[in-house]
């Protein structure tokens, strides 16, 4: 997981430096918002130019995502409310997966404590050494370093793309993405691009409610989907996909490299 | 001055939700339809910037190296190659292509 993160770190910096923000801007973003993804999308958004407040917009929606890693931890970790704001910093998708591994609330703390700490000092040095790399190997387009951005994308994209929702919504985001671009101000067809979440959602809903009329919930399947009260035998699948999905967001597997 | 404001609405936005799971009551965010558009969210956000990234340059499409590079990234990831390999084989296959076509 160090190693991932220090690549993430790196190729962060590198992608960072390429976008043109300077060392201190760079190193600012890694050292206060200390989440990956976000980084990168407002980074790559102030690339293509868009508006500090789109590209902002992006970063903070991918961002949601923590606040329900928080919302696990905060019941595991059971911290004092003064500790709280110090500890939500660290609130990531690895802290999640290995304090969510522990056997018990003490090892949990250590667990989220020791993580945290490492990969705060690992991804902030790792984010200043690609700055510097950056500066130092000039054109970073001629390495091709300007597909570690969405090569990082892809690959936390791909463990996420479970079940035919999933796919789904990815495929109707592209389309929205790509679609919209030549049409509307750059870091706009992103946030457009979010609306697939809940328009594939509604539509399941809708298709859901209109074959399975007669929802007879069996099974813990049927308590977890809530807009498609699916009880038909051929949908039971399905719905057990569906409840998968309704479980995330769940701490990625620690092998995966997440967020950083 | 625009970076520094995109950083500092970045920066409140990303602490702000990392703070509220710490600090709202379970059952607000516990609600299903709640759960499952959190987890839609990224997978939405990540396909779209993966798309943009790869095949936006300014306002308009192009086919060039950089689609060769995620392609072979996604590649990797079918065979399930660790995260590692896969931006290392993206970086990698998008210098080769655009070295050979100059």
């Amino acid at each position: 997981m160090g190693i991932a993160v220090g690549l993430s770190g790196f190729a962060f910096g590198v992608t960072s430096a390429g976008s043109g923000l300077t060392l201190l801007q760079t190193c600012a973003l890694s050292l206060l918002v200390f989440t990956g993804a976000s980084q990168f999308a407002l980074v790559g958004a102030l690339a293509a130019g868009g508006g500090p407040f789109t590209a902002a917009a992006g970063a903070f929606f991918l961002g949601v995502r923590n606040a329900f890693y928080g919302l696990r931890l905060s019941q595991l970790l059971a911290l004092p409310r003064a500790l709280r704001p110090l500890a939500a910093h660290w609130v990531i998708d690895e802290t999640t997966a290995v304090s969510l591994a522990q056997p018990t609330r003490r090892t949990a703390r250590i667990g989220f404590l020791v993580t945290g700490l490492s990969l705060y000092l690992l991804w902030n040095l790792t984010t200043l050494l690609g700055a510097l790399g950056a500066e130092a190997i000039g054109d970073t387009e001629a390495w091709g370093l300007d597909a570690a951005g969405p090569a990082v994308f892809l690959a936390l994209l791909a463990p996420m793309l479970r079940n035919t929702t999933e796919r789904a919504v990815a495929a109707l985001a592209v389309l929205l993405g790509l679609g919209l671009l030549p049409v509307l101000p750059a870091g706009v067809p992103v946030l457009v691009s979010a609306l697939a979440a809940p328009v594939v959602l509604w539509a399941r809903g809708r298709r859901d409610g209109a074959s399975g009329s007669s929802g007879t919930s069996s099974g813990p399947e049927a308590s977890a989907s809530e807009t498609s009260a699916t009880g038909e035998a051929s949908e039971a699948a399905e719905a057990a996909e569906v409840s998968e999905a309704a479980e995330a967001p769940r701490a990625p597997r620690t092998s995966e490299g997440g967020d950083r | 001055m625009s970076i520094w404001i995109a950083i500092g609405v970045t920066v409140v936005g990303c602490y702000a939700v990392k703070l509220a799971g710490l600090l709202v009551p379970a059952g607000v965010l516990e609600r299903p339809l709640v759960r499952r558009l959190a987890a839609l969210l990224p997978v939405a956000l990540l396909a779209a910037l993966t798309a943009q990234q790869t095949f936006a340059d300014g306002q308009s499409l192009v086919l060039d190296a950089r689609a060769a590079g995620v392609g072979a990234a996604a590649v990797a990831l079918v065979l399930r190659a660790p995260f590692l390999v896969v931006v290392a084989v993206a970086v990698a296959v998008t210098a080769g292509v655009r070295a050979l076509s100059g």
